[in-house]
């Protein structure tokens, strides 16, 4: 079997993240700083380990600022639902995932005002299109790190410049990024980062966070979610404080601790060790699909350019009977179909069939490419 | 018999940090459920010895722990 869908989710993990997680239940397994008691504590420890490493990784000063929710899509409703009010103007650009576009559309529905910037046919952005969308009341730029459907990176730093001059916020989107691409939120100047912990980061799925920048201002942000928080319990109000503001509820220990072995798991690897690993893989499959008649390789076509993520469509077939057969002939599992990013699909053209996108990870192996592209060619050929 | 002191914070990530830093700078102290006289939170405090009282909050104060209050148990 070759799994080449490690941008819906990374597999196989990690072994020490399995370890991580099966520990922390055995071994830390009360209710963090709800009850007091030694494993009460451990647990609260385990979750406070995570928020530290993770600060550390994206490189923000204070770990209360490290926001733990679900997944991204949760992360990005919090700043999205909380922050932005009717009459609030929005620019993001036309390569957004639904996690951003659904929320937004909602919200435009309710009087936001919405500026989609278009980007190139290749997925990427050029940022004097941002400048040109940007307003002085722009209140938030929501910008994806690299796509999901085309790889393509787009240029957050240049972008956090250019919306600095107006004074309008940068939430990016790292879902395909965190993990392979390194993030330094104060050098990049970003102030609401979204991430998934189980992608590039090799967690485990239902556990991701925002992280947010030492100098952005959280009272103007609602949560979007009240409830117990092991903290102030005397009061039926929310504490205005971090993290507990925004996270009620008991948290996803397992997930947490598991999330922070995959972290460093990486950082032991090296971020640029993964970067470069990915990138021979994806030269190898644009190379080879490039190579074979009738069929179309979405996004930039050079790995320098995108994250490990080769979209392609074909002449002849359907992508959901190519996807079929890869599985059920050669054990080469992809993903076929619009990604649940409709814009992104418009703007490379492969909207409403979508396409056959091939997700490569730090797992894979060169030969498994290249297996890969040879059952591709069979299949397109048969 | 040791005297204690204990210092109530805000958050539980605030009391972790805490101890994390005490605890390396070799302060002995022990996270424990809030006294009810202190407060009537279900959280946890940090537990210290009272002699240390002024190190302590010099240590919080110079990492810039936000720290609700300081008792003597």
């Amino acid at each position: 079997m070759i799994y080449l869908d490690n941008a819906a989710t990374s597999w196989p993990k990690p072994p020490e993240v399995l370890k991580a997680m099966v520990g922390v239940l055995e071994y830390a397994g009360g209710n963090p700083g709800r009850s007091g008691h030694r494993l009460s504590i451990e647990a609260a420890r385990a979750v406070y380990d995570t928020r530290e490493d993770i600060a550390r990784f994206f490189n923000i000063s204070d770990p209360t600022r490290v926001i733990f929710t679900s997944n991204a899509t949760h992360a990005i409703n919090i700043v999205l639902r909380g922050l932005l009010k009717p009459g609030d103007r929005v620019v993001v650009s036309s390569m957004e995932h639904n996690a951003v576009m659904r929320p937004l559309r909602r919200l435009e529905e309710q009087g936001l005002i919405l500026d989609v910037v278009s980007c190139a046919s290749d997925g990427s952005l050029d940022v004097n299109d941002i400048a040109t969308a940007l307003k002085l009341d722009t209140r938030l730029v929501v910008i994806n790190h690299a796509s999901n459907v085309a790889g393509t990176i787009l240029p957050v730093a240049e972008v956090v410049s250019i919306a600095r001059s107006t004074g309008a916020l940068l939430l990016v989107d790292a879902a395909q990024t965190g993990g392979v691409l390194p993030i330094d939120m104060k050098a990049f100047g970003i102030d609401f980062l979204a991430f998934t912990g189980h992608k590039g980061l090799q967690g485990p799925p239902g556990v991701g966070g925002l992280v947010i920048a030492d100098h952005v201002d959280v009272s103007q942000i609602e949560p979007l979610m009240r409830g117990g928080t092991g903290s102030q319990s005397e009061l039926e109000e929310q504490p205005e404080y971090l993290p507990d503001k925004f996270e009620s509820g008991t948290p996803n220990i397992a997930g947490i601790a598991g999330l922070r072995a995959g972290i460093n798991w990486i950082m032991d690897r090296g971020i640029e060790a993964i970067r470069m690993h990915e990138k021979k893989l994806t030269g190898t499959l644009i190379e080879g699909l490039s190579d074979i008649p009738g069929v179309r390789v979405c996004g930039a076509g050079d790995p320098e350019k995108a994250v490990a993520i080769v979209s392609f469509t074909a002449i002849e077939k359907r992508v959901s009977e190519i996807g079929l057969k890869l599985d059920e002939d050669y054990g080469v599992l992809t993903r076929v179909g619009l990604h649940c990013a409709p814009a992104a699909h418009k703007t490379i053209g492969t909207f409403p069939e979508g396409t056959v996108r091939l997700a490569p990870g730090v797992f894979t192996t060169a030969d498994d490419v290249k297996e890969a592209v040879s059952a591709i060619e069979k299949v397109i050929g048969s | 018999m040791t005297e204690y002191g204990v210092v109530l914070f805000y958050t539980t990530s605030s009391a972790m940090r805490a101890e994390k830093l005490l605890a390396k700078a070799g302060y002995a102290v022990k996270l424990i459920p809030v006294p009810r006289q202190f407060s009537s939170d279900c959280g946890i405090a940090l537990r210290f010895d009272w002699h240390q009282n002024e190190q302590v909050r010099s240590e919080l104060d110079k990492a810039q722990v936000e720290i609700d209050s300081v008792h003597r148990l």
